[in-house]
């Protein structure tokens, strides 16, 4: 096994690029993606090297990029769509939960929808309005769609890489602020497991933090912060919102008896809550203490200069751990 | 890819094109009935247009040092877009109400708005900045192409409320809708130019082709030049050469008048180009040449209005002299406002999230001010 130093954003390239390589039928399509790259050159190069027909600069209208994505789909093309930033989805929201998520089901079986989203989202860039969503919730309360996020590098590939060879739809959340975190990837890495499997991101005695995307990276820190004051936390990264890799989640949470939720979507009807749930019915005797969540609040994404207070943050997660020990 | 072919209006376009002045500054006679829209325009109204263009040009200079100096998150310039902008903007009625896009700050002079509160949006103190009812001109609006169908909506509310048609031109009421090239391509485009087409909506939608949406050339959202769009629809429809300040505002004033007479909608193309970046952080070299940049340079709406004045004897040392000095002191206005804004208080985000009491919000506000709190009484 060898492999190679480079970011997240790169890592997706690379997933981007082997998946054309090797199978004819995928495509890319969305706005900017060819001579510019992308607003956050992740398709960078990708255009020049497999032409305008495999690479597409699409119209400006994500419902349009979504829909024909379907009946390319149809027709036995991969489309993998770039939506430039979470906040510009919603035109497509109805094509992805009326059409995309229904069609293999009300066809009996006999289409499939191949089609994955990718999404960079999440805020802590200091960006303006719609910029900064985590609406991943959106789709995951949705039948059908595969919703996953990946949050280092070496996830980003072989998740990419998996999601396009998925015969369901998949939404890819892309943690916009993790793009330039450098990792370790081998690109020989394929893992069908991946897309359905959370991983113990640290290991940990006294509670177990559950978080997936963007916020791994600060609930990672958190724990490193927590350890250096005697406490032993376990950080479980989902990968994958839906389906929920409930049995990891249950098996650490039944350990540590504690359970702490991360995420920046807001915390009211967020994937936590769905944790919390699954949690507290299969791990209620082993319980010390109510599962909690850190997360965003239920209000508009607030302006760049206060979003940090919004944000899970390392203060925030050790509060919580703070007060799920002393329960 | 033949870069001149690429961006150079070929012939049939330039023969749809309504021009009143020439890049050298002299007037056409191609298009009398324009021209006399304008007619009644004497040196000292063209000398506001050409002292507002300079202004804004001058705002988008120091909005974009103030980016680069860390002050603001992202901007976007106006550059190049000042003639269809204040031309558009002086042919307004002071009821009539404005949706812009999130590029219209020359709009935005003209109608009154203070140009630093333009900039609290950027600095990521704001999610708006103005209040639109003094100025009745909308908050900057981010997602492509939605705001159309708020204008239309507008316009409709406009039209039950009796504000169109009586014949006082001090309460006939018209509705624009700014948006790009890009834009043209969005649903919600296409479903306003639907509404305002079948209820005659007193509504004006301004697009302003600048030949590029990020880094796509306007081919890649049509074949056709875009204002016939709007005849599809049934809208009456015309192409303004956008870089000639004069037929940018006889075209919206004529478009105006239809609106506020009862006439119904008015799709105009107004044909510009974006000379800057698309905002601070893109890269257009990556997507463009120089060329290109360089034929639209010696197309600039600015130099257009001053080569006309030059001409018809309305230009002098002392009005080129106050232009800058109005220039120098909105820069140093500008520099001392945003400077001054201060971040919000981190609780405030969740003033207003509904107008009504909000059970969550609440008790997640209190929430918040323990949490912070408890960091206080730490601390002490
Ligand atoms: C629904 C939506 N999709 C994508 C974007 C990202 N985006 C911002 S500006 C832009 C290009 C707009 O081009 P155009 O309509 O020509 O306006 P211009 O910027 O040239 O003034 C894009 C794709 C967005 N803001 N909203
Ligand atoms: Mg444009």
């Amino acid at each position: 096994m060898s492999t190679t130093r480079m970011t997240l954003g790169k890592a997706v390239n690379e997933a981007l690029r082997a998946s054309l390589e090797t199978d004819p039928q995928v495509m890319l399509m969305g706005e900017d993606i060819g001579a510019l790259g992308g607003v956050f050159r992740v398709t960078d190069g990708l255009q020049k090297d497999f032409g305008e027909t495999r690479v597409v600069d699409s119209p400006l209208a994500e419902s349009g990029i979504v829909g024909t994505a379907i009946g390319l789909a149809m027709r036995g093309y991969r489309p993998v769509c770039e939506i430039q930033f979470d906040g510009f989805v919603f035109p497509a929201y109805d094509q992805i939960t009326t059409q995309l998520a229904k069609i293999h089901n009300r066809s009996a079986g006999r289409i499939t929808m191949p089609v994955v989203i990718r999404i960079p989202f999440g805020g802590g860039i200091g960006a303006i309005e719609h910029h900064s969503e985590s609406p991943e919730a959106l789709f995951a309360h949705t039948a059908g769609l595969r919703v996953v996020s990946p949050s280092t590098p070496q996830d980003a590939y072989t998740m990419m890489r998996e999601a396009i060879a998925s015969p369901d739809p998949v939404l890819f959340f892309e943690p916009k602020a993790r793009y330039w975190d450098k990792g370790e990837v081998d690109l020989s890495l394929t893992d069908a497991a991946m897309l359905d499997s959370a991983r113990v991101a640290r290991s940990g005695t006294d509670a177990t933090l559950v978080t997936y995307g963007p916020a791994t990276h600060v609930t990672l820190k958190a724990a490193e912060a927590a350890a250096a004051e005697g406490r032993n936390l376990e950080v479980v990264d989902l990968r994958t919102v839906s389906p929920l890799d409930v049995r990891t989640v249950v098996e650490s949470v039944r350990r540590t008896g504690r359970c702490v939720v991360v995420h920046e979507a807001s915390s009211y009807f967020g994937a936590g809550a769905e944790v919390a749930a699954q949690v507290s019915e299969q791990c209620f005797y082993h319980l010390e203490a109510p599962v909690l969540r850190v997360a965003g609040f239920h209000t508009p994404y607030p302006v760049a200069k206060i979003e940090h207070d919004h944000l899970p943050s390392v203060d925030r997660i050790l509060d919580a751990v703070e007060r799920t020990l002393a329960f | 890819m033949d870069q001149h072919s690429a961006f150079e209006p070929d012939a049939a376009e330039e023969d749809d094109l309504v021009r009143l002045v020439t890049r050298d500054g002299a007037r056409t006679d191609t298009h009398p009935e324009y021209a006399a829209r304008v007619a009644h325009l004497d040196t000292d109204a063209l000398r506001d247009m050409y002292k507002d263009m300079s202004l804004v040009r001058r705002f988008d200079v120091e909005a974009t040092s103030l980016q680069r100096q860390g002050e603001l998150g992202l901007y976007p310039q106006s550059l190049g877009q000042e003639g269809v902008q204040i031309g558009a903007a002086h042919a307004l009625a002071t009821q009539d109400y404005v949706f812009p896009s999130y590029r219209e700050h020359g709009i935005a002079h003209v109608r009154g708005v203070r140009m630093s509160n333009l900039l609290r949006q950027f600095r990521g103190i704001d999610h708006g900045g103005w209040d639109v009812q003094e100025h009745n001109f909308h908050l900057y609006t981010l997602v492509i192409g939605s705001h159309a169908l708020h204008a239309t909506g507008y316009a409709m509310g406009v039209q039950r409320d009796g504000l169109v048609g009586t014949g006082d031109s001090t309460r006939d009421t018209a509705v624009v809708a700014c948006f790009g090239d890009g834009a043209t391509s969005q649903g919600d485009i296409n479903e306003a130019l639907v509404f305002a087409a079948v209820n005659n909506a007193p509504v004006v939608f301004l697009c302003q082709n600048n030949q590029w949406a990020i880094s796509e050339p306007t081919a890649r959202q049509t074949r056709v030049p875009l204002y016939q769009r709007g005849l599809g629809f049934g809208i009456p429809s015309v192409r303004v050469d956008g870089n000639d300040a004069l037929a940018s505002h006889a075209v919206m004033s004529e478009a105006l008048e239809r609106a506020r007479s009862g006439g119904g909608p008015t799709f105009v193309e107004a044909y510009t180009y974006r000379m800057g970046a698309h905002t601070t952080s893109d890269d257009p070299t990556r997507y463009r040449s120089r060329a290109q940049e360089d034929y639209w340079r010696e197309r600039d709406p600015i130099d257009r209005v001053r080569l006309l004045l030059e001409r018809e004897g309305g230009w002098d040392d002392a009005f080129a002299a106050a232009v800058t000095a109005a220039g120098d002191e909105l820069g140093e206005t500008l520099r001392a406002d945003v400077r001054a804004m201060e971040a919000p208080a981190p609780e405030s985000m969740f003033d207003h999230a509904y107008a009504s009491e909000n059970a969550v919000v609440t008790a997640e506000r209190e929430w918040h001010a323990q949490y912070e709190a408890s960091f206080e009484e730490a601390a002490r």
